[in-house]
């Protein structure tokens, strides 16, 4: 089939970009999106052109790397998928399609589709993890953890960190993505201790890289390749809240007489 | 110059070894130990854990990985799960059991102390990342749930869903991050390292490209850990991830470091059979899923019926058949090759006759589609969307596809290459599945290595070497950057007629016919000359577009493609001259009347070490006689 691609071109982060019209003579049906690109990049190469960049590794929907706006849809229209899982047949024969980089002010464009998404490592340091030093763990078993609050805790695990909440939200926040990290730690018996601290580190933390608030849109949802829930945001919430009432930073005070 | 392959074995029972040479190790001062810079290459399991382990304990650590973060490495594509010899199932496991196991499946070919330590560490993994908040499955009463996996007769694997390799990784990247954040550990992204930096017979730090504006850069350190993983892309077609790649272990191969059993890859049965010529990568289906399936072709040849309409009676459950004890459940190389054998005989399915089918509908029956959908629901999602075909009316069809690499830079007992301060970690290392990984080890590997290995034998290296002393403006530093520049500008310069990727699929061919599944003299004689002349064409006739001061991927491909035709040619050397069957290295001339793989204990009983001897030289053979005091040789039988 023949697939008319136009598609975002920026040479790199300084630059303007426009866009810019391909054809995509012979796509297949079996191919996936990403696999279709690849035949466009080959073709732009052979002809002297610069190919089409775009972030992708694994290719199998779990490292999280992929990820652009087709038509205006991140990962484009197939639900609960990324874009290196989306295939072509999906679409037919003459389709014309819009793709674009992922927009948000705490994610520029470093060139084509590719964003710099480290925003989102700057947030999981700031109190994203369990602080406990190799070696000092108890024996696995030695807390027993209610089998409904792990399965939540997986739930909200799956994020891969592709930013798609982010790209559809019109606020740009990043609530989806830091409520799930706060939640699978939260709902944990091992995540109790810094509960409080880590509520309110991790969304200072997304004020601070320029990221917006959440309206409840719920376009994130929508659009999340791994179908996190937006409750996380009501937990991130309820904690954050919880946490400006009650949460001190350490304090030295009475230490060493 | 012969390499120094002093494997550094502590003495003793082979239960203490560790605790001994734990106890034995020098220390280092706590005040001391920010003045030591480590590299640590690679942030996935063993990249990840060694790097957070490393900023614990207060050394000054700098990681590198080529992604836009470290949680992207393919780690995270890790579906099943992750041994541990716990015995939390009261089922008879034990640390000595999964050590027999691990010698075993990886029939004789790995070493037993650093076996015996694997498998002794185990346990801590678990206790390590339930503490970092992996959610791995529970039961109902709260504790650790557990499955057999890949051929064990007990239930020692930990999982978290279809997603282990995922969870595992975040709970290391969060620890990562942590030191990130407190000034511990310098995070470089988008950087590949082109080349190692050895002064005076010591790694001294790599050679960097920042992949976002192309600068070169020299990093000093006082030790460097490569974590980099597998070679499996030598195949073009894989199960890795696009950007996996063999560039800084080769780059460390040519620098000195000795290059173990490159032939020992791993063909992992269960993965979605090619569709096209375009193809870009294998998908996986989880081993996991043979637990539940059951996998046959039909009984008459080119059979293209609906599977659904082709009776009982005209199926060959060949697995269930040949090895009745473990059935669909015996060990990756052998499942695969069964696979192999059926459709080269005939009995393939789906398209070219490459597939066999991987069958549900028996265990959907027995225990209802709603437990399967519980097991297996994410897997049989991604079938879907890749295939279009519902794997819950429908059997699945699966093909063997390269996934794991056992081969590697040989390490001592210490992970300590043949360059002294340079360490290999994960699946860059050959240490400890010798010709066959089994099952849910690669993560166990990768996080022992990261989180309970180097924290120790790192220390002990250091506490013998001065901090310092070096820095970049050394010749060493400026020629390896030199050369570096050199290559790219190469590459830049030949705007030939074909792309990267078109030579990297014809080395891929070359490798996948005459070094895949069935290997024979004939066949590796002829890859051995195929490939010099493939890559005589790349240096020739490729088209790299663009310039070396930007953000050009087809730069970063080629570079890794240049150093693939060179390994793929060492692996068939080390292929060839195997001759013997062993783990994932089958010699069709060496099999028993059974089809079974053949080997050669009085020849070749050890680790084939390469030594690099320059350019356009042969490279030399260097053997490490393995031996076996515990684990008994005998020929594996899962019959």
């Amino acid at each position: 089939m023949k697939i008319i691609l136009n598609i975002w071109r920026q040479r790199n982060a300084k630059s303007a970009g426009k866009m810019a019209r391909y054809e995509v003579a012979d796509a297949s049906e079996h191919m996936s999106f990403l696999e279709m690109l690849d035949v466009l990049n080959e073709e732009l190469t052979r002809k002297g052109e610069d190919p089409v960049t775009f972030e992708h590794d694994c290719r199998e929907g779990i490292c999280g790397c992929c990820g652009f706006m087709i038509d205006g849809v991140p990962h484009g229209p197939q639900r609960g998928t990324t874009v290196c899982q989306l295939h072509m047949r999906h679409y037919k024969n003459g389709d014309e399609l819009w793709l674009e980089p992922f927009r948000a002010k705490a994610f520029p464009v470093l060139k084509d589709l590719m964003v710099d998404r480290s925003a989102f490592d700057r947030v999981i340091a700031s109190g994203g993890f369990i602080s406990v030093n190799t070696g000092s763990a108890p024996d696995g078993n030695a807390l027993p953890v209610v089998k409904k609050c792990s399965d939540m805790a997986m739930d909200a695990a799956a994020c891969i960190g592709c930013g798609a909440c982010v790209a559809s939200c019109p606020n740009a926040s990043a609530s989806l993505f830091v409520s799930a990290k706060i939640s699978h730690l939260g709902l944990l018996p091992q995540g109790q201790a810094e509960r409080d601290r880590r509520a309110m580190r991790m969304v200072m933390k997304m004020t601070e890289e320029g990221f917006g608030y959440c309206t409840n849109a719920g376009e994130c949802e929508a659009v999340c390749p791994k179908g996190i829930k937006i409750e996380n945001i009501a937990r991130m919430h309820r904690d954050y809240l919880k946490s400006a009432f009650t949460y001190r930073e350490e304090s030295q005070a009475g230490g060493a007489g | 110059m012969a390499l120094n392959l002093d494997a550094r074995i502590p003495s003793g029972p082979v239960e203490q070894k560790w605790q001994k040479a734990k106890f034995e190790m020098k220390l280092v001062n706590p005040a001391n130990k920010r003045k030591y810079t480590v590299i640590v290459v690679g942030s996935g399991l063993a990249g990840g854990a060694a790097a957070a382990s490393l900023g614990e304990l207060g050394y000054n650590v700098s990681c590198f990985c080529f992604q836009d973060s470290p949680r992207r490495a393919h780690s995270i594509a890790a579906q099943g799960g992750i041994n541990a010899a716990k015995n939390y199932q009261n089922d008879g496991d034990s640390v000595y059991r999964l050590f027999y196991d691990t010698v075993k499946g990886g029939d004789f070919r790995a070493r037993e102390a650093n076996v015996y330590r694997l498998a002794e560490v185990s346990v801590d993994i678990i206790d390590q990342s339930v503490a970092q908040g992996v959610p791995f499955a529970r039961e109902y009463g709260g504790v650790l749930a557990n499955r057999s996996f890949g051929g064990a007769q007990v239930s020692r694997t930990f999982y978290a869903r279809g997603q282990t390799g995922q969870q595992l990784l975040l709970g290391c990247y969060q620890a990562l991050e942590r030191q990130v954040d407190a000034g511990r550990v310098a995070m470089f992204y988008r950087h590949e390292m082109l080349d190692l930096v050895v002064i005076d017979g010591r790694a001294r730090g790599i050679i960097t490209r920042d992949m976002v504006t192309g600068a070169i850069a020299c990093h000093v350190a006082d030790a460097v850990c490569l974590a980099t993983g597998g070679y499996g892309n030598v195949f073009y077609l894989s199960t890795n991830a696009k950007g996996s790649n063999a560039t800084a272990i080769w780059r460390a191969y040519k620098k000195g470091a000795g290059f173990a059993n490159p032939c020992f890859t791993q063909i992992h049965p269960t993965c979605i059979p090619q569709s096209g010529d375009y193809q870009s990568k294998l998908t996986l289906m989880s081993e996991s899923l043979r637990n539940d399936g059951r996998i046959w072709v039909p009984k008459t040849k080119n059979d293209t019926r609906d599977p659904n309409t082709i009776e009982e009676t005209e199926r060959d459950y060949y697995l269930e058949r040949r090895y009745p004890a473990f059935g669909n459940l015996c060990p990756r190389d052998i499942a695969s090759r069964a696979a192999k054998i059926a459709c080269d005989e005939g009995y393939g399915v789906g398209p070219g006759g490459r597939g066999v089918y991987l069958d549900f509908s028996e265990s959907i029956g027995r225990l209802g589609r709603n437990t399967i959908e519980e097991r297996y629901g994410n897997l049989f999602e991604i079938y879907e969307r890749i295939t279009g075909e519902d794997p819950y009316s429908t059997p699945m069809r699966i093909y063997p596809a390269v996934h794991y690499t056992m081969g590697g830079l040989w390490v001592d007992y210490n992970l300590q290459s043949t360059i002294p301060g340079l360490f290999v970690l994960g699946e860059a290392n050959f240490s400890d599945h010798g010709a066959n990984r089994l099952g849910a080890s690669a993560l166990m590997q990768g996080l022992a290595d990261g989180y309970f290995v180097i924290p120790y034998t790192m220390g002990n290296y250091l506490a013998g070497v001065k901090p310092g002393g070096v820095d970049e403006t050394h010749s060493e530093f400026r020629g390896a950057r030199e050369e570096v520049e050199q290559r790219t500008r190469k590459l830049l310069s030949i705007k030939g007629g074909k792309t990267v990727d078109d030579i990297h699929r014809e080395l891929g061919k070359a490798m996948w016919e005459d070094c895949g599944m069935g290997r024979t003299a004939q066949g590796l004689e002829h890859a051995l000359a195929r490939i010099p002349e493939i890559r005589e064409e790349f240096w020739q006739n490729v088209n790299v577009p663009g310039s070396g001061a930007e953000l050009n991927q087809s730069l970063e491909r080629a570079g890794r493609v240049a150093d693939f035709l060179e390994l793929g040619e060492l692996l068939c050397r080390d292929a060839r001259i195997r001759e013997e069957s062993c783990g994932g290295h089958f010699r069709e001339e060496y099999q028993t009347e059974e089809g079974e793989a053949l080997r050669d204990d009085a020849n070749f009983c050890h680790a084939a070490v390469w030594e690099h001897s320059g350019e356009g030289k042969a490279p030399v053979r260097h053997v490490e006689p393995l031996s076996f005091e515990y684990v008994h040789l005998a020929t594996r039988n899962y019959k």
